[in-house]
């Protein structure tokens, strides 16, 4: 059984270079599920969107 | 060199003209002289050396028996007294092949006998030990076991007269991944420069840097069900518990960590540090959520969402990693996450 991973990151043509299957775009470099731009409410909310968008990935084919 | 060299040449049961497929369970054997192929590695040879012996193996007990096989043909090689030992070519024949490779290592750890194969590039011995030892390219055809045999020895007899060899395009053999320093004639810009304008040109140019292969893995299913999921947090952007437990390498990384997570609604910023020298480790030190998304994790846990997430975290660094050891990173944290029955990841990238 293999198992399904969901990167999170910033860099999508290299991560499907190198065979990454379920790429999604993050919030950046130095914060891939955070934004230090946001105030921490709305950091938050935007990780949980990430993260719910990372578990929508596992669920689909590929 | 005043004397001439003392070759053993190494064969299967079918090149040692012992038999078939069906004679792939002979155990080790040796004879004086050459044998089959080996009077072509004579002829190649010519007055530079002798081949003063042929051992060969049955390719099955080979595969089977690896360990008693390689004793045996040692035992053997070592009673011919060889400068050389030179095993194949063995083509497109993957038993073959790997004997090959495994019998020319085990000569030059064990006895310090310089050895080199030959096979075709497909074959699952090339991918095995081209990194180990020279393996001359011998293309799947059979038909070109004359001029694949004159390369091996043009290059057996540099092996033993410690000459520096040419490039690998050149000499024939696969890449072993050995970098030497040498003289250009352009500095770099120009040589980059005249490439560019080749290419612009369609005219044929080749990078000096040939870029990695990555090998291709299987999709892996995806999940059914999200609320019966075990989902596991992993990172390439170096979290470690405060004070780097796990001595874990900032850059150019050998290991990952293990964070025992069960237990913890968040990450303190003061128990976890980022340990990584590829990017400003900073806003991830100030939240550490920002690279490890626990919090929301445990949300979703409670709410019904995902079933659970693991209790380990796993992390490495990113930066600067060599592909061996990234792929033998990504293999450890797979087995530990495979064997905890985790279901699914979410891997964090920097």
């Amino acid at each position: 059984m293999e198992i399904p991973v969901a990167q999170v990151c910033t860099m999508i043509p290299v991560a499907k270079e190198v065979g990454s299957l379920r790429a999604i775009a993050s919030g950046g470099i130095v914060s891939p599920t955070g934004n230090p731009d946001l105030p921490s409410d709305k950091e938050k909310e935007f990780r949980r969107s990430l993260v719910l968008r990372a578990l929508q990935v596992l669920k689909e084919e590929v | 060199m005043g004397e001439k060299i003392r070759v053993v040449h190494y064969l299967n049961q079918f090149f040692a003209q012992i038999g078939g497929e069906e004679k792939g369970g002979v155990g080790p054997g040796g004879k004086e002289g050459p044998l089959g192929p080996s009077r072509a590695l004579q002829q190649a040879l010519g007055e530079r050396g002798d081949v003063v012996a042929t051992i060969f193996c049955g390719d099955n007990y080979f595969a089977e028996r690896q360990q008693e096989a390689i004793d045996e043909l040692l035992r053997l090689l070592t009673s011919f007294k060889p400068d050389l030992l030179i095993a194949g070519p063995a083509f497109e024949s993957g038993r073959y092949g790997v004997a090959c490779g495994a019998i020319c290592q085990a000569a030059e750890e064990r006895l310090g006998i310089p050895a080199l194969g030959g096979m075709d590039e497909g074959n699952a011995g090339a991918n095995l030990y081209r990194k180990k030892v020279y393996i001359v390219n011998s293309s799947a055809s059979v038909a070109r076991m004359v001029p694949t045999l004159q390369r091996m020895a043009d290059l057996g007899v540099k092996l033993v007269e410690r000459a520096p060899l040419g490039k690998p395009e050149e000499e024939g053999y696969f890449a072993k991944g050995v970098k030497r320093n040498a003289f250009a004639a352009k500095p770099p810009a120009e040589r980059a420069v005249d490439m560019l304008l080749a290419k612009i040109r369609g005219e044929p140019f080749k990078s000096e840097i040939p870029a990695p292969k990555f090998q291709r893995s299987k999709p892996a299913a995806p999940l059914q069900d999200l609320s019966s999921a075990v989902i596991a947090l992993v990172t390439d952007g170096g979290l470690v518990p405060e004070g780097n437990p796990e001595r874990m390498e900032p850059g150019r990384p050998t290991r990952f960590t293990t964070i025992p997570i069960a237990g913890l609604d968040r990450l303190d910023p003061n128990e976890f540090d980022a340990v990584h020298s590829g990017y400003d480790t900073a806003f991830a030190n100030r939240d550490p959520h920002r690279l490890v998304p626990l919090d929301v994790m445990r949300e979703l846990e409670q709410e019904g969402v995902i079933g659970k997430v693991h209790e380990f975290v796993h992390a490495t660094g990113g930066a600067h990693a060599a592909v061996e050891n990234a792929t033998r990173i990504g293999q450890g944290i797979a087995e530990r996450l495979k064997a905890a029955g985790v279901t699914g990841v979410i891997l964090t990238s920097t």
